[in-house]
């Protein structure tokens, strides 16, 4: 049966809790599909006695008779009722015990040596930091996408620049909510690389509906390689276009907000652009990133995310092109 | 007969007045969007009315005012003015104005910055929220009326929400003369 569920379209994919990707999204799994097929069974049941009851008189077609007391039906009902109350405490008890075992199997992946990884919520975007406290020049700062080695263990950990978001990668884990003042914490593990993707799962505005994230699973070389990659400051510009790119974007709104490294811009209100060519994304999971929608997303992100915090940037057309081939230079 | 319809037009009318506390362009056009530096700067007095009329739709909606509450500490003015207490830049929440209260007073003063340390913003931000910035200032002494101030904090609370600030009341001001350009 579960075999045959899989088939369905839907039932795979980047974003579904059916398809899991680590122990915690497996375990929850299991507990999603226990109460499924119990409630499912029991209904089929009920109904099925209950069409069973309700055509039998009908067939009679007479109008019933007036109802008598008599003591042998009246104990063989007791009997059934009774047990049918006994099987359901017994379901309920299944559910909630199969339920505790999930939440204690979820919870205990904590480990001293976890990698951690801090996880802002912004309306509406995910700021994501990768903390050391040791070498706080290690310190990455990315957004909107989060790479983790495979087989390892993360440690997220996570608060909320303004409102309340929750964050949910359903192949992976469970929501866990991101509230602003305090920070919470969600241990997760994913088997396999490949790319999930996660969404805001609170609502927190106008733009609710595009805040999503992607996590890229990825071999341990290729994690380390990424994120040293990620720890140097922006390349500079080689073409002549890029480096009046560079102009534009220091000499217009783009700096008050964002942060490219190795550059004066310094601002920590928007995403950080230090290497946001790297990123297959941009405005949250909501444009794969390329020319045309970089172009527009900068020319006026308005009509797109209707009420974002990137105001429109009418300016002029060759220095818009400028600026697009300095930011997909930032790889 | 007659008299029937007006309650319902007085209603009406009271009402149709609280529509523009929620409207909202999220979209101001590319004359609001360009980067604000078109004040002119003259031989004018500092601080003087600016040619051109102020929008006053920005101090008329809830939203603007509230978006300018945002971009006061996104764009680092607390940096300076604290939250209107004033620090190393005089406060805002009194009813002292070097350089005027007015609407566009504030906008030019954002603009094209002030002696001994107001910084221009000239070409930095763009128009709308420049209006939108100086509307909320205008909001930290009561100059707003308080159903379009806002009346609660994001954060924790520094000081009494905008729309429960007595209102301020401006003493004449006194144009600051500038010097013309030496012979």
């Amino acid at each position: 049966m579960i075999a045959l569920l899989s088939a369905v379209p839907g039932f795979r994919g980047p974003q579904t809790p059916l398809d899991p990707a680590g122990p915690q999204a497996l375990h929850i799994e299991h507990t999603l599909f226990l109460i499924f097929w119990i409630t499912s069974v029991v209904t089929v049941v009920v109904l099925t006695v209950l069409a069973f009851g309700v055509l039998r008189q009908h067939a009679k077609g007479e109008i019933p008779p007036p109802f008598e007391v008599d003591p042998q039906t009246e104990r063989r009902a007791t009997w059934i009722v009774g047990s049918a109350i006994g099987v359901t405490v017994i379901l309920l008890f299944v559910m909630m015990i199969s339920s505790f075992i999930t939440s204690h199997r979820t919870a205990v992946l904590a480990n001293s040596s976890a990698l951690k990884i801090n996880v802002y919520g912004h309306e509406w975007w995910w700021e994501i930091e990768y903390p050391n406290e040791e070498q706080p020049y290690r310190i990455v700062r990315t957004a909107n996408e989060i790479h983790v080695p495979a087989g390892t263990i993360v440690d997220i950990h996570g608060t909320s620049r303004d409102v309340i978001h929750s964050f949910w990668a359903p192949n992976i884990h469970g929501k866990k909510d991101l509230l602003p003042g305090y920070w919470n914490d969600l241990t997760v593990e994913v088997d396999h690389p490949g790319t999930w993707r996660g969404q805001c799962a609170e609502f927190c505005g106008l733009q609710h509906a595009h805040m999503a994230f992607n996590i890229v699973a990825q071999s341990r070389e290729d994690f380390n390689n990424w994120y040293n990659a990620q720890l140097k400051s922006a390349s500079e510009p080689q073409t002549p276009q890029a480096i009046h790119g560079r102009e534009v974007f220091l000499s217009h709104p783009c700096m008050m907000c964002h942060t490219i490294r190795g550059t004066t811009a310094n601002s920590t209100v928007g995403p950080d652009l230090t290497h946001v060519a790297s990123r297959s994304m941009i405005a949250a999971g909501t444009l794969v990133n390329n020319t045309g929608n970089l172009t527009g997303w900068i020319a006026n992100a308005q009509s797109i995310k209707p009420g974002c915090r990137m105001p429109p940037n009418p300016m002029d057309a060759n220095d818009l092109n400028d600026l697009v081939a300095y930011v997909e230079s930032l790889r | 007969m007659t008299t029937s319809w007006k309650p319902g037009f007085v209603l009406l009318l009271i009402f149709s007045t609280g529509c523009k506390r929620e409207h909202r362009v999220f979209d101001p056009g590319v004359a609001g969007a360009t980067p604000a530096n078109g004040t002119i700067l003259n031989e004018v007095s500092a601080g003087q009315r600016p040619a051109q009329g102020a929008p006053l739709a920005y101090q008329q909606s809830a939203y603007t005012v509230a978006e300018g509450k945002r971009l006061y500490q996104a764009y680092n003015c607390v940096g300076c003015h604290a939250q209107g207490g004033g620090a190393i830049g005089p406060a805002l929440m009194d009813a002292e104005w070097i350089y005027g209260s007015s609407l566009e007073q504030i906008h030019s003063t954002i603009v094209q910055g002030r002696p001994n340390g107001m910084p221009s913003f000239a070409g930095k931000i763009p128009d709308y929220q420049v209006w939108e910035i100086a509307a909320y200032v205008r909001s930290m002494s009561g100059l707003l009326p308080s159903d379009v101030a806002p009346s609660r904090s994001d954060h924790m609370p520094a000081s009494v929400p905008e729309a429960a600030k007595e209102k301020e009341h401006p003493e004449q001001e006194n144009q600051q003369p500038v010097e013309g350009p030496k012979p």
